[in-house]
């Protein structure tokens, strides 16, 4: 069944002296339930403008995105959100970010506890409850953010090149830990990045943009089973899908750069 | 998992002098000068308090050594001799005690109607737009041409000396305030409501609490300010307070008084601006780290 169904979406932002730029053309899209779908493009391709989009952090100029058949009109606990910025609170505690939103729900103090509890343990961070954002590493911090936008229990997890500010060796070790907890939790993700590996291995889904104005130029499968393990990232298959994604990526950023 | 990210420290430390004894540490006191170069904590305690040892003794250098009439300007010893006068003769701690008061008083009536108006006009730009620039034209009136006005209105007791603290500060308080409340990060704006906050959530639990060391910072600012605006508050129509005592002591040329006078007030507000500084590290440890 398709969660989420984006139907001619499309987004033109207006300069401050009228001038227009098409940053989106017309997108239809449809995400099953549990799908795990990567975003992949060249910087400054509108992949983002569309993750926020869906995210009802940005609207559409035309066209609507429909969750569960709901027209999305704005932001909403419905759709959890990392972003590639560091967007704790800098005045909570790590256990108190991961509260937020169960505190604005108004969720009694006992579950709080509880849920932000499970949730840390899930991200690898106990012992680090009662420290403050800065306190920690980039790759703490959002594993905090990821922590923060699950304790919510969303129907969709959205995230914008969540492991983009980290270096490689964290960036790896984020991508198995968030593919574990899809494992064992199937949630909704859409997922941009534009990184390929990062894009093939987390996904069953990779949906290519082209070079701005943005739509969604190819689909392709990906058929690895799961558990995933990182050694895939060294086989054939994974070798095959990555060059023709390399192409297509090579062709969209070639005409960017042409812009 | 979990053991591989490293935390970070909180203050990145110069990497300690070699200790190879064919190194000495003569490049890092070639750095000494060198542009951003912090100093030790010693040094820093010694340069302060240096400069505070010079100015006295130029000071005393001239008075003491006959350049300078003593009507015109005490020595630093006519001074502390005045000054222990003041408190055993003239009750001059009840002056003190006037003045820390006014200066409270009117500080404390201009933070609870500024701070709010403040944060309002930070978070809601129609509300920045209704008083924004009426507020900015009456921060240029300078509180001190309304004493007339204000003893017209309240007469010389209390109300007219805290009304002129308020004046002085209230419009400054709530510029710099909606300064602050309407500089925060946008992308912790679009976290909460992602996270579900509506918009009474979003001002009460995290632009209030982002903004909160700023305003905190604020207040410390103005609260100098307002030491100013006392003691010319207390030059007009006043009987008490320590600038009621320095128009006293011009009258009787007491020049003395007047010196210690000052030294008191810049005293007090240094130690207020410590204890307040102490306080808003303690609230908001967070925004140090």
């Amino acid at each position: 069944m398709n969660q989420l169904s984006i139907r001619g979406v499309s987004r033109t932002f207006t300069g401050t002296r009228g001038q227009t730029t098409q940053a989106l053309l017309p997108i239809d899209f449809e995400v099953r339930e549990n799908d795990f779908v990567t975003i992949l493009g060249p910087s400054g391709c509108g992949k983002s403008t569309l993750l926020r989009i869906v995210a009802g952090l940005d609207y559409p100029t035309e066209g609507r995105v429909l969750l569960d058949g709901q027209t999305i009109e704005g932001p909403g606990a419905d759709r959890g959100v990392v972003f590639q910025s560091y967007t704790l609170f800098p005045w909570l505690t790590i256990a108190q970010n991961i509260r937020f939103g169960l505190r604005e729900r108004g969720m009694s103090e006992a579950d709080q506890k509880e849920r932000s509890d499970f949730f840390i343990a899930k991200v690898g961070l106990r012992g680090f409850e009662n420290h403050f954002p800065k306190q920690l590493s980039g790759g703490m911090q959002q594993r905090t953010a990821i922590a923060r936008a699950l304790a919510n229990d969303p129907k969709m997890l959205l995230l914008d090149e969540p492991f983009g500010a980290l270096d490689n060796q964290t960036r790896v070790l984020m991508q198995e830990l968030l593919l574990g907890i899809w494992e064992s939790a199937r949630k909704t993700v859409l997922f941009v990045t534009h990184d390929i590996d990062e894009a093939i291995f987390m996904a069953n889904r990779v949906a290519v943009f082209s070079a701005r104005p943005g739509r969604i130029k190819t689909e392709i499968p990906v058929d690895f089973g799961h558990p995933r393990h990182y050694t895939i990232k060294t086989s054939p298959e994974f070798m095959d899908i990555k060059a023709r994604l390399t192409e297509e990526i090579r062709a969209e950023s070639m005409a960017a750069a042409e812009h | 998992m979990s053991a591989t990210p490293v935390m970070h420290s909180s203050k990145p430390t110069l990497p300690a002098a070699p200790a190879a004894p064919a190194v000495p540490a003569a490049p890092r006191r070639a750095r000494a000068l060198a542009p951003l170069e912090p100093v030790s904590a010693r040094a820093r305690w010694l340069l302060g308090v240096g400069f505070f040892v010079v100015f006295v003794v130029v000071w005393a250098f001239f008075t003491l050594g006959g350049f300078v009439s003593p009507t015109f300007l005490a020595s630093p010893v006519t001074m502390v001799k005045e000054g222990v006068l003041l408190f055993t003769e003239y009750g001059f701690i009840h002056d003190i005690g006037m003045t820390v008061w006014r200066v409270f008083g009117g500080f404390v009536l201009a933070t609870i109607v500024a701070v709010p108006l403040g944060i309002a006009m930070g978070t809601w730009k129609s509300v920045e737009a209704f008083f924004e620039p009426f507020v900015s034209f009456c921060r240029y009136l300078p509180a001190s041409a309304f004493i007339p006005l204000l003893i017209l209105w309240a007469g010389i007791g209390e109300t007219q000396k805290l009304l002129v603290i308020f004046i002085g500060s209230v419009f400054q308080i709530t510029l710099m305030v909606a300064v602050t409340v309407g500089s925060a990060r946008r992308d912790l704006v679009e976290a909460a409501y992602t996270l579900g906050a509506n918009s009474r959530g979003i001002v009460a639990r995290v632009l209030i609490p982002g903004a909160a060391p700023g305003i905190a910072e604020t207040l410390r600012l103005v609260l100098g300010w307002a030491w100013t605006y006392v003691i010319v508050a207390e030059l007009i129509g006043s009987s008490s307070g320590i600038g009621h005592m320095i128009t006293d002591s011009q009258a009787l040329l007491n020049t003395g008084q007047i010196i210690f006078g000052s030294i008191v007030i810049g005293v007090i507000g240094l130690v207020s601006d410590f204890a307040v500084k102490a306080l808003n590290r303690r609230l908001f440890a967070w925004s140090t780290l």
